[in-house]
């Protein structure tokens, strides 16, 4: 059961950014609603107007440069795991995708919802951090792009202003010889700990460094820093070993459902290690 | 807004129906006395709820009803051709993949959009696509045997 509100159906940008500005804080943007209707039902969140964004056919397109993949607002998980030129361009993407949630709220939620929502336990802000995505906004004023890495702000928190709304998420496509891993350990409906990984692999070592973002377990993603395995030996197993000790230092992890702080910590590490050798292992 | 007239093309049927913006769709679908859909979670996770809209699986609790305008809409009720049941309605017998039952449309409707989309699927594509299918009473095993031999006897009939 919900309690009343109004949905708005829009079919144009502008149109959705009228009614963000006339409603305020009287209004939520409403796409796929697998958060927001939650939310509503529960009763943490009310909202007299929705405005649906769905309709806004330019919103949903998926597409690929050379150098870049963009995905609309409204696409959904099950659209990008599906879409034959994010598995081509990006296939670490599309096996996230495919094990976001289960099938249902795939079928019906965005990826754009899913970062908006800001809710720390996901998937793709790691992956989309690690690769420099960039959340492309639209406002009355005008629009402007931020980092995925600056977008989320906190926990259920994001750099979204009132009058904006998301219009793409936009991917650097990484380089030929880039390889790119996603791991995650879940045991109640959401990720307990996702570890993101990025680096090329030369001859056995990393060139330049390693980059790996943990997710899921602290309030955002989290960068780990990596400059001093530079050129490491990648099939090191001491090397990944102190990769993960660092990704366990640079988060702090919430404790909750899934577990307390030291074991998620470990967990990091663990997954750390797995998101390197699965790189590795795939590495040229 | 606020309340409109949406088209429901509901398991073959078509017709105009009244709905409120707020109106969830499992809460449309069963007070037109389509009772199979059971109503459990209400969180998304269980998929007691499972309807297909346009061919997708959806949750009906946390559907719009609204969203259903003009789209066709598959309920438990939709399978069975008159008295012949559906090869699923079928296997899940067959196997005793329920016992008591409350989880089976859900199941049943699922595994439905799974054939249409792989008609072929191993026993890990089972097993992933129907993991937000929770079963309290059967530990599983029937139900992706059941929708394994569904899917043999749907490709020898083609
Ligand atoms: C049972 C369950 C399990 C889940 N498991 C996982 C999981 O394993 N991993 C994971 O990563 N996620 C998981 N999720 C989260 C899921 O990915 C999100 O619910 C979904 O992607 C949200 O998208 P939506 O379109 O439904 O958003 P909505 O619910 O429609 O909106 C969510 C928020 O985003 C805002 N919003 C939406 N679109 C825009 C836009 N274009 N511009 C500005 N703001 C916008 C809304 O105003 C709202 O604040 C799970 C969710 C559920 C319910």
């Amino acid at each position: 059961m919900l309690r009343r509100f109004d949905v708005h159906k829009v079919t144009s940008v502008a149109e959705a950014l009228d009614l963000r500005q006339r409603f305020g804080a009287d209004a939520a943007i409403y796409a796929g609603g697998t958060e927001l209707l939650l939310a509503m039902k529960m009763g943490v969140a009310r909202w007299p107007n929705l405005i649906d964004v769905k309709p806004i056919a330019s919103l949903a397109d998926i597409s690929a440069t050379r150098d870049t993949l963009r995905i609309g607002a409204t696409a959904t998980h099950w659209d990008i795991e599906r879409n034959t030129e994010v598995r081509r361009v990006l296939p670490a993407l599309a096996q996230l995708e495919a094990n976001v949630a289960n099938v249902r709220v795939r079928a019906a939620g965005t990826l754009a919802g899913n970062l908006a929502f800001g809710e720390p336990h996901a998937d793709p802000p790691s992956l989309l951090v690690a690769l420099g995505a960039r959340v492309l906004l639209e406002g009355k004023v005008g629009s402007r792009s931020l980092p995925v890495a600056e977008f989320i702000t906190g926990m259920y928190e994001t750099a979204l202003a009132a009058d904006e709304i998301i219009l793409a998420i936009e991917i650097p496509l990484p380089a030929r010889d880039v390889r790119v891993a996603y791991v995650k350990f879940q045991i109640l409906e959401r990720p307990s700990v996702g570890v993101a990984a990025v680096a090329t692999v030369r001859d056995g070592r990393f060139v330049g460094s390693p980059g790996v973002v943990v997710g899921a377990v602290d309030e955002m993603p989290r960068r780990v820093s990596t400059s001093q395995f530079a050129g490491a030996d990648a099939h090191d197993v001491g090397t990944r070993e102190a990769i993960a000790e660092a990704a366990g230092a640079a988060v702090e992890p919430t404790a909750d459902l899934a577990g307390d702080v030291e074991y998620k910590r470990h967990l990091v590490g663990v997954f750390a290690q797995r998101a390197l050798a699965s790189l590795v292992a795939t590495a040229a | 807004m606020g309340r409109r007239e949406i088209h429901l093309r509901l398991n073959g049927g078509d017709r105009r129906v009244e709905v409120d913006d707020q109106t969830l769709l499992i809460e449309l679908v069963r007070s037109l006395g389509l009772v199979g859909t059971k109503l459990s979670c209400d969180t998304q996770v269980c998929g007691a709820c499972t309807m297909l809209l346009d061919s997708r699986p959806v949750s009906s609790c946390t559907t719009l009803a609204i969203e259903a305008d003009g789209k066709p809409v598959e309920t438990i009720e939709g399978l069975a051709d008159g008295a012949k049941l559906h090869p699923l309605q079928e296997a899940f017998i067959e196997r005793f993949a329920f016992q008591c039952g409350y989880c089976t449309p859900g199941m049943i409707v699922s595994a439905k959009a799974l054939l249409e989309a792989h008609p072929q699927p191993d026993v890990a594509k089972v097993r992933h696509w129907m993991e937000g299918n929770i079963c309290r009473c059967t530990g599983y095993q029937t139900i992706v045997d059941a929708v394994l031999d569904a899917a043999d006897k749907m490709r020898s009939a083609r």
